[in-house]
């Protein structure tokens, strides 16, 4: 019963892996909220910080992220969806249209500090903006259109063939068909997307670091002119975002005071990111049921390097009627 | 031509529009890195050889001592020796994982797990760089010493860092096998484990290389996480517990200091030549395994 023991020792080795898996998942995630929420409380989070003094609030970095993802996703989110909408519907698989993935991959998996190394030179150099908000929204784009794009790609090959059709049999045209029947069913997996993207950005460091900078002017939130220099909705600024602050301020030595300022921006950093993926499965779903009248299980695109995409582009059909 | 048919027209018009504006944007990207990543090589006269073996680096060397000296060797080296071996061990762990979800878990246990992975990959790379600096580089201090920022420091955190992606795209793969594969197995007497070493890994064959590549593809381009606990000194690393550099923290720490136009500036470009270079041939090696696969 040699087969046997071996089945036996090969699930328990299994659980072993999966158990570890867990511990690790425990420890490091138990680690970070442990050490945040100890040392949190609710003057720290709204006061504004001063360099490395300790009791410092860090509202001004938590408002610069939010602004960041705004700024970046006004840009990033349309665009990314025209973009995804001709790959997935027009583009078909020839070769022009390869070289074209093949490219947007690339750049999509490009690291981040490379990005980061282009914005400085092209937006914080060149244009003459210096460290700006600006700056970092345009590297930020940079660094997470092709992953958008991607994305929507899948989400909307993802609609099964029969829906457009049984649309562009009843005469509707190409356009009609793509904007009232298949962006609506693939309507869950892009929201579910677009959130845990937004999480992405939100959590994004390398590429900030030297374009919207490592520092923060004296702002007043109750001026609201973004023309004024002390507004935080000025987009000219420089400005510091979350992660960012976490790696300034332990790359600069580690004071008490430091050390604890860090701890509940990294504790921050995580929930947020994780409110961003709950929010994804949350909305998934609830656009599902809104769109389909069923429960059913939202495709989360977790990655957008799916193994389908790659198999789907050799057996594409041309919805196209010209 | 009637209306609806225009607006037809109109709107394919734009999206290829917008399609080709994210290329156009991809070609600048790709050509400003290559022109500037090979300045070193033709204004500055450094040789390809040079820059990547040569460990000597002094880039602001004044011109009358001999000009500046960017051999990246260490860099490069230091890279490899993080991220490889960071891959060698999630790779096999996670792909269990993998496997232990789809295959052997019972429902709590794939929805516990599931989770957990989810967790890990919410986590952001400056969080994992924090807490390897805060925790993990005095634990190796306290036991093993040599001061903890170490090779070993950047390994661990990169295997953990890689695990969820490495994870999730070998579920998704085992996932999408057709169930008779399994079925069949069973019907000729096989174990669970021989099903899955023999019919279930093989089949999946293409999305497991997928993940791997992906996490190597994460682990070599890391740069913030690595680089906080690494230590940085700019020399050949002598054992597991010395500091060393990789491309990406050079990059990290000297963009901001640097010049443009000057030897070292180009040098940071052409290291980001490189790193572009590595994810175009992850993506190509990716393609290529599915493409093999849609064949089959």
């Amino acid at each position: 019963m040699n087969a046997l023991i071996k089945d036996r020792l090969a699930t328990a080795m299994f659980w072993v892996a999966a158990g570890l898996v867990l511990f690790i998942m425990g420890s490091l995630v138990g680690y970070i909220l442990y050490h945040g929420l100890v040392s949190m409380d609710w003057q720290f989070i709204t006061l504004s910080s001063h360099a490395i003094e300790a009791g410092d609030g860090i509202i001004p970095q938590i408002f610069n992220s939010c602004y960041l993802l705004l700024l970046t996703m006004i840009i990033s989110v349309p665009t990314g969806l025209l973009a995804g909408i001709y790959l997935a519907e027009y583009a078909g698989c020839g070769p022009l249209a390869e070289m074209v993935r093949v490219a947007i991959q690339t750049l999509a998996s490009l690291p981040s500090i490379a990005v980061g190394l282009f914005g400085l030179l092209l937006f914080v150099n060149t244009t003459g903006w210096g460290y700006s908000l600006v700056s970092g929204a345009l590297a930020l784009t940079i660094l997470n259109l092709p992953f958008w794009v991607m994305l929507f790609e899948q989400s909307i090959r993802g609609v099964p063939r029969e829906l457009a059709e049984g649309s562009l049999a009843l005469g509707a045209t190409h356009w009609q068909t793509i904007w009232h029947v298949i962006i609506p069913s693939a309507l869950p997996a892009l929201v579910a997307g677009t959130f845990i993207c937004s999480g992405r950005v939100f959590a994004e460091a390398a590429v900030l670091l030297y374009t919207a900078g490592m520092s923060n002017p004296p702002l007043n939130f109750s001026d609201w002119n973004i023309y004024s220099t002390t507004s935080p909705l000025n987009p000219f600024r420089p400005g510091e975002s979350l992660a960012v602050h976490i790696w300034r301020v332990s790359s600069e030595g580690m004071a008490p005071g430091v050390r604890r300022v860090a701890d509940v921006s990294a504790a921050i950093l995580v929930l947020a990111v994780l409110a961003f993926n709950f929010a994804a499965c949350r909305l998934g779903r609830y656009t599902q049921r809104r769109v389909t009248g069923h429960r059913g299980t939202v495709p989360l695109l977790p990655f957008p390097y799916k193994p389908t995409t790659f198999l789907k582009n050799d057996k594409i059909f041309s919805r196209d009627r010209d | 031509m009637s209306s609806r048919h225009f607006v037809d027209r109109v709107g394919r018009g734009f999206t290829l529009f917008c399609l080709a504006l994210v290329f156009l944007l991809t070609i600048t990207v790709i050509y400003v890195f290559v022109s500037k990543g090979l300045a070193i090589f033709f204004i500055n006269g450094i040789s390809p050889a040079e820059f990547i073996f040569s460990s000597r680096w002094w880039p602001g060397r004044p011109v009358e001592e001999g000009g500046p000296l960017v051999g990246a060797g260490a860099f490069i080296t230091g890279s490899l020796l993080v991220s490889m071996p960071a891959v060698a061990v999630s790779a096999p762990l996670g792909i269990m994982v993998a496997v232990f979800i789809v295959e052997i878990a019972p429902e709590w246990g794939r929805q516990v797990l599931q989770s957990a992975v989810d967790m890990l990959a919410a986590i952001p790379a400056v969080v994992y760089g924090y807490v390897g600096l805060v925790w993990l580089v005095p634990l190796i201090d306290r036991h093993l010493g040599g001061g903890g920022l170490s090779l070993l420091a950047g390994f661990l955190v990169l295997s953990v860092m890689i695990l969820p992606t490495i994870i999730s795209v070998s579920t998704a793969g085992l996932r999408v096998l057709p169930l008779e594969l399994k079925h069949a197995s069973y019907a000729l007497g096989s174990t669970r484990w021989q099903t899955i070493r023999m019919v279930l890994l093989p089949a999946a064959r293409s999305s497991l290389v997928t993940a791997v590549v992906l996490g190597m593809a994460r682990a070599f381009g890391e740069a913030l996480a690595v680089q906080m606990v690494i230590g940085n000194t700019r020399e050949w690393p002598t054992s597991i517990l010395s500091p060393v550099t990789t491309l990406t923290s050079v990059i990290t720490m000297d963009m901001g200091m640097s010049v443009t136009g000057t030897a070292w500036n180009n040098a940071l470009w052409t290291m980001g030549l490189l790193l572009l270079l590595m994810s175009l041939g992850h993506i190509l090696v990716i393609r290529l395994v599915m493409r093999k696969e849609a064949v089959r």
